[in-house]
């Protein structure tokens, strides 16, 4: 009797002990989102989205450079990462396996380990270097990161296209490059796409690879060629200055940001439930 | 047929570019280091001081701070994620899994810069305002003596850190415990054993191998992760054995100086604390990997 008293009191133990693993990781989360929220909310205005920043002290401004930015870098990064990506995917998952095969499946896997801010000093000593801050140069940084991702998904998209599939299309008498591109890819495109998307809402939120590639800009930019700003830069550079006007347009540029990020993610999971 | 072997060459292409770029970054960042590989050799791992005026680098501040915020991170984390896991795969029911998981999945999703947001204005005052207080009574250890003046702390990053890693060590977990045979489970059950019993006696130990190459992947994100850290650990290059002072990380203090590098050793330096921090954080993935790998043939 008196051990079954123990193992009741063990159990309730136990259970109390989850339940507050649990709590440690949710309650902080709610209070991120519900902050960001509520503080994001006070800073954004019209004003906030259509015009650039004023110097400090003065009161007003926004972050259009930094949305310009984020947008920019992200439609350069994904023109590079998803060209690769895809081809190398097919590479992986279509062709005959041999050790180089699963050497590049390796390295790639190696990369998506990458701490971001390694990935930011290579751009850095290979591009920036030699033609200064750029766009371009925060775009490679980002895309090293991206580009992992988008090889495993894809990969992973194109092998469940069963096999019959591709036979099919090669007893019709169809070259093999044109069943894989136009059979097995629009059939794996789903998968393909969430690879994609989620890739961009990792790289929408980097801030290390940034700080010596792209750097910043506080006006609008008119070339790929010119170093740019970023939301999450502007997040970074407001939130350890002085100024409280700053700290609020911090948490305005953070509501930005997480919406767009969760925006993503949510459209990944809809897309992966249909 | 030349379509085909046109196709063929330009996708081999593409796989051949993404080991030619593995060989340029690792190239870039020897090379570009080699300046303080000449001056220091290996001691610059082990070289306590950082004094950029005085031409005086060594990386052993910085590596410190890393390992010491990481494995304390880690070592929380793999506690929380634990129950996280058994609440997540015994305990609630499947529609509460789900809306569950994907809360958890979310805390993954959130940038780091904005969790360093939170750090800054709510985290590293409740340590400097509360925590720390709560903490006196553990004074005479030295981890936990001496005072912080800002919150800015190793103790917040490390608090910071734990939040970051644990969804990802909590949802490989997860799936490694519900890989476990049900009648496994039933036949303990049956026996009359408490769930406690159950998930000690044989869920962690049958999923241990799926559970280690979660908690490797885990401690290489904890290692690289850049800014979030940067934000609350206070970035100072000293060595300290307590967590209230103020430390630095080798992701840190590449984020902070690279741009105001004073000189060419100074910027060779920084790179070269790059490549330590490449090696430490890939050689982990890479175990990491393997060791779920390795576990995903086994099981099946």
């Amino acid at each position: 009797m008196e051990m079954a008293k123990t193992k009741l009191i063990k159990d309730k133990i136990f259970t109390i002990y989850c339940f507050i693993s649990l709590s440690f990781a949710i309650l902080p989360l709610i209070h991120i989102v519900g902050t960001t929220l509520v503080r994001g909310i006070k800073a954004v205005s019209l004003e906030f989205f259509i015009s650039l920043p004023k110097p400090p002290g003065e009161v007003g401004g926004g972050i259009a450079n930094a949305i310009e930015g984020s947008i920019i870098l992200a439609a350069l990064t994904m023109s590079f990462s998803i060209p690769v990506g895809i081809l190398t995917a097919i590479y992986l998952s279509e062709y005959q396996d041999n050790w180089f095969r699963n050497l590049v499946r390796l390295l790639s896997d190696t990369f998506a380990g990458t701490p971001s801010i390694v990935a930011g000093v290579f751009a850095y000593s290979l591009i920036v270097r030699k033609f200064g801050f750029s766009a371009i140069a925060g775009a490679f940084a980002l895309s090293i990161l991206a580009i992992p991702t988008i090889v495993r998904s894809s990969e992973e998209a194109l092998k469940l296209v069963p096999i019959d599939v591709r036979e099919a299309g090669l007893s019709l008498g169809a070259e093999k490059w044109k069943v894989i591109t136009k059979i097995v890819i629009r059939a794996a495109r789903p998968g393909i796409i969430t690879g994609i998307l989620l890739a961009l809402a990792r790289i929408m939120g980097e801030t290390a690879p940034l700080l010596f590639t792209a750097f910043g800009n506080p006006e609008f930019v008119r070339s790929p060629f010119e170093p740019v700003s970023a939301l999450p830069l502007v997040i970074y550079v407001y939130a350890t200055s002085p100024y409280p006007d700053w700290h609020q347009k911090a948490w305005g540029a953070a509501l930005i940001l997480m919406l767009m990020v969760l925006a993503i993610n949510l459209a990944v999971k809809y897309k992966l439930r249909r | 047929m030349r379509g085909d072997k046109l196709f063929l060459f330009l996708v081999s292409f593409f796989a051949l570019l993404i080991v030619l770029l593995f060989v340029l970054f690792f190239h870039q960042l020897l090379c570009n280091s080699i300046p303080t590989w000449k001056r220091f050799g290996l001691s610059f791992v082990f070289g306590k001081s950082w004094n950029p005026l005085r031409n005086d680098f060594g990386a052993l501040p910085f590596l410190y701070g890393t390992i010491l915020t990481s494995t304390l991170s880690l070592l929380i984390s793999v506690v929380l994620s634990l129950g996280i896991a058994v609440f997540l795969s015994e305990m609630a029911p499947p529609r509460l899994r789900d809306v569950l998981s994907s809360l958890i999945e979310l805390i993954a999703a959130i940038p780091s810069v904005i969790i360093g947001l939170w750090g800054i204005f709510y985290v590293a005052p409740f340590v400097r305002d509360h925590l720390q207080y709560w903490l006196e009574p553990l004074s005479f250890i030295p981890l936990f003596s001496g005072r912080s003046l800002t919150g800015l702390s190793m103790l917040t990053a490390i608090i910071i850190l734990t939040f970051m890693i644990t969804p990802i060590i909590s949802s490989i977990m997860k799936e490694s415990l519900m890989m476990v045979p049900e009648d496994l489970k039933e036949a303990l059950y049956s026996l009359g054993a408490r769930r406690y019993e159950v998930m000690m006696k044989v869920c962690i130990p049958y999923a241990k191998i799926g559970i280690l190459g979660g908690v490797i992947l885990g401690y290489g994100r904890a290692v690289g992760e850049t800014m979030a850290v940067t934000m609350v650990i206070g970035n100072s290059p000293v060595i300290s054995a307590s967590l209230l002072s103020p430390g630095y990380t080798m992701a840190a203090v590449i984020a902070n100086e690279f741009t105001e590098a004073t000189g060419d050793l100074h910027l060779s330096s920084l790179i070269a604390v790059a490549f330590i921090l490449l090696v430490v954080s890939l050689s982990m993935n890479l175990i990491g990997r393997v060791v779920i790998w390795k576990w995903q043939k086994q099981s099946l």
